[in-house]
């Protein structure tokens, strides 16, 4: 029987990729191992093997085809002397069927629309700079390179950060680039290797620390609170820890309780810690620059399924963005949404729907949690009466719980409604697919929280 | 304490050599329905399969009685089918459905069956060896002779907390078995890039633990040194080091191209060392077996396989009120 061959999955976050190279080719005969295909993903170029036996009948996706889906049919497997023109290409209807059920869900607009314009002036960079577009990964991969050119006394080091290019490929090319002593190899070692990292910066040298994710880093988190956190104040302000501990954070897609936390709020309780949480592409870049510069020890959370991302980043000789300083992302007048770092996905979306049904959400995204600039959050406060914080995170002990106690205290009086939290729920996280959609905070949860704030 | 080869001839007979067979190839077909189910998306996130080394567990676990214990690390399939559990339970815990393990809320990384005694499942690498120590405490606490395996890689082996647990499992002589299970690569790192002296047999020595290096592609080699460990441990004579060289054929998770070896590396192992074809060349050989009776196997295989991911693809997913479950336990 004719079976179809389907563009495989070939990594978590993989969705689409690009069908590079067939090694088979249509009469041949293939069996299970056989390599029959190269196929590029978010990450690599993968080798995709058969795994029954039979005849390649028809090739439906020619080489060098880009943006294949997961699950298309790309070919047909069929047994010796068998007709499989029949077996057609049956269209991947999933995908249009998954379109057509969104579309059925978004309800008529209960009021007049307001316009939705995310603000394209930012204040980061001077009025009319040429941009380029750019991944997260790419950003950030730009500004370690930049860095390490500029100073001597920076180098990388982490699990798989040179030969192997990085797990999530934020290193490549810097093993070539900057040769063995400067791109270190460690052993799987989080507690030691944070250690000798942290006493390197003792000695004078400005380490940047990557976590293949920060899950591992609680392994070594004694290293990063007691030792590189503490030790500018315990010997009275004469040595610190220049230096930057990096890596994804917070949940990736279905990889299960023990890979999917976020940490923000963690490190964000520890003075002595500078802590940064991009969301966009030049903001991973500008601010990176800076906490390699900052003389001390900088948390620098990332997120997997950002970095294939792509945003608008000014081509300048030398981009850094000052830690401390929120971005305005959309203004707006009825309800201010804070968020940072991956959240800002939920916020934005949810500031799109609202505009739809008459609300004006102004969505700022914190981008450094420490230090927190809480000025731009009383300021638009003050000016829309509301607000809704949003994040991935746990919702015990949140940073959307401090922003809201801030503006308690400093802004009781201009509140018309109680601030809420959207987070995380308050649970592991689940592997089935189902549950996992449901313990990660959605974009309509905040937007109910919006109209509940609105008393809409 | 010094390295000694276990000897290739063994007093085994043909129904053992049999149930390895079946056991071993069993894992295979498993895993490789496994890497065709995730293919389709229907298993998602990380996926560490175990092609390659199923010579390690099956004979391990051809020494242990009722009541032993096991624990390891995310590359776990293995392990579970061959302690016994049910392989539909573990598809279906791939697939995220409710008649998995851990009802679909662990996945491929985790899960655990009390019944069998398996603990897990373990994603942070190291971790679950303190715990497989800790296993071996309870059993040394309530006085019986019962051992516990804790298994984990070559790469794990350099994480620190292994050591602290190697000086008080020594100290307190735990029943605890430390198999390294040596495939030469952690992730992309191969052993020698990772790892200051090459023998990790040797590294209990400084903590008086024995250790001994086994070929774990041969499944008799690997018994007899279970054999060998278990009756240490069932002694009270503490615990024991098995550095089981072996390799992993695929990547090491879904998601690894594996461009740090070559191809023909991987192609010479399976072709000179390659576990199953090791035990069907003695079967057939030693006339324990005719190819219509393997393939009688292979068949009786296939069909558990595919059932398993009939199973898994048809078990629905979990209640969402699920979701909020098992966060504590009943005070
Ligand atoms: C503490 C920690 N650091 C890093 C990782 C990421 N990681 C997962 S598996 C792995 C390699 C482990 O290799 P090894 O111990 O040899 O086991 P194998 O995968 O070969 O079975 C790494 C680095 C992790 N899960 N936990
Ligand atoms: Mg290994």
């Amino acid at each position: 029987m004719a079976t179809e061959l389907l563009m495989p999955a070939l990594s978590p976050t993989m969705e689409e990729g690009t069908l590079a190279k067939w090694l088979v080719k249509e009469g041949d005969e293939v069996k299970s191992g056989d390599i029959i295909a190269e196929i590029e993903t978010d990450k690599a170029t993968m080798e995709f093997e058969a795994v029954d036996e039979g005849i390649v009948g028809k090739i439906l996706i020619a080489e060098g085809s880009e943006g294949v889906k997961v699950n298309t049919p790309i070919a047909i497997i069929g047994e010796e002397g068998e007709d499989m023109s029949a077996a057609s290409a049956s269209a991947p209807v999933a995908a249009d069927a998954l379109a057509a059920e969104e579309a059925a869900k978004v309800p008529a607009a209960a009021a007049a629309p307001v316009e939705f314009a995310p603000s394209d002036k930012s204040p980061d960079w001077p009025e009319g700079t040429e941009m380029k577009s750019m991944t997260v990964r790419e950003a950030l991969n730009e500004a370690m390179v930049e860095e390490m050119t500029r100073d001597e006394d920076v180098f990388l080091m982490g699990e798989e950060v040179g030969e192997y290019q990085g797990a999530y490929k934020i290193s490549q090319g810097l093993l070539d680039k900057f040769g063995e002593k400067r791109v270190i190899d460690t052993p799987i070692t989080e507690h030691g290797f944070a250690g000798i990292a942290t006493g390197a910066a003792f000695g004078g040298l400005r380490p940047i620390v990557e976590f293949m994710t920060f899950n591992f880093a609680m392994q070594a988190i004694d290293q990063i609170i007691n030792s590189a956190a503490k030790t500018l104040y315990m010997s009275g302000g004469q040595m610190g820890a220049p230096m930057v501990f990096r890596g994804p954070n917070g949940a990736a897609a279905r990889v299960g309780a023990q890979h999917s936390q976020c940490y923000a709020a963690w490190y964000a309780q520890i003075p002595g810690l500078k802590v940064v949480m991009p969301y966009t592409a030049a903001d991973a870049k500008g601010l990176m620059k800076t906490a390699i510069r900052d003389d001390n020890p900088v948390i620098f959370l990332e997120n997997e399924i950002m970095y294939g991302k792509s945003f608008d980043v000014p081509v300048m000789d030398d981009f850094t963005i000052p830690f401390g300083k929120a971005r305005v992302a959309v203004e707006g007048t009825d309800v201010t949404i804070v968020s940072f770092g991956i959240g800002m996905t939920y916020a934005l979306e949810a500031a799109e729907k609202l505009a739809a049904d008459g609300i004006s959400a102004e969505v700022i995204d914190l981008r450094t949690l420490r230090p927190i600039d809480y000025a731009t959050v009383l300021e638009s406060v003050q000016k829309t009466n509301r607000c809704v914080t949003v994040e991935e995170g746990f919702p015990v002990g949140s940073i959307g719980n401090h922003i809201s106690a801030t503006i308690m205290q400093e802004a009781f009086d201009y509140l018309d409604a109680p601030v809420i939290n959207c987070a995380g729920k308050d649970v592991p996280m689940p592997y089935a697919a189902n549950l996992e959609r449901h313990a990660l905070i959605t974009t309509d949860e905040v937007v109910a929280a919006v109209k509940q704030v609105t008393y809409r | 304490m010094a390295a000694k080869k276990t000897s290739k001839k063994s007093n085994v007979s043909a129904d053992e050599l049999l149930a390895y067979y079946r056991d071993m190839l069993l894992i295979r077909r498993f895993e490789e329905k496994a890497g065709q189910l995730y293919g389709m998306g229907l298993i998602g996130g990380f996926c560490h399969l175990y092609i390659g080394q199923e010579a390690v567990v099956v004979g391990l676990e051809a020494a242990t009685k009722e009541g032993d214990k096991r624990i390891t690390s995310y590359r776990d399939h293995g392990h579970m089918l061959a302690c016994g559990m049910d392989p539909n339970g573990v598809m279906a815990e791939l697939t995220g459905r409710e008649g998995g393990y851990s009802k679909g809320k662990g996945g491929s990384m985790h899960m655990f069956s009390k019944e069998k005694h398996f603990y897990g499942g373990h994603g942070i690498v190291g971790a679950q060896v303190p715990l497989g120590a800790g296993l071996a405490f309870s059993d040394k606490y309530k006085g019986n002779d019962n051992v516990t395996f804790a298994y984990f890689g070559d790469g794990a082996a350099n994480q620190g907390q292994i050591y602290e647990t190697f000086n008080m499992a020594a100290l307190w002589d735990l029943p605890v078995i430390f198999v390294i299970e040596n495939n030469q690569y952690a992730m992309g790192t191969s052993q020698q890039r990772s790892t200051s002296t090459p023998d990790l047999y040797t590294r209990g020595e400084a903590f008086g633990i024995p250790g001994e290096i086994v070929d774990g592609m041969n499944v008799l080699a690997v018994k007899e040194a279970s054999e060998k460990a278990v009756a240490h441990c069932r002694a009270g004579k503490g615990p024991y080091v098995l550095e089981v060289k072996t390799y992993r054929y695929r990547g090491h998770s879904m998601s690894d191209p594996a461009k740090y070896r070559t191809r023909e590396e991987v192609q010479k192992m399976r072709d000179e060392r390659d576990p199953i074809e090791q035990v069907r060349d003695m079967l057939l050989t030693g006339k324990h077996a005719t190819e219509d009776d393997l393939k009688a196997i292979d068949k009786d295989i296939k069909a558990v396989v595919n059932a398993s991911a009939d199973f898994a693809k048809e078990s629905p997913e979990p209640d969402l009120s699920e979701l909020w479950t098992d966060i504590y336990a009943d005070a």
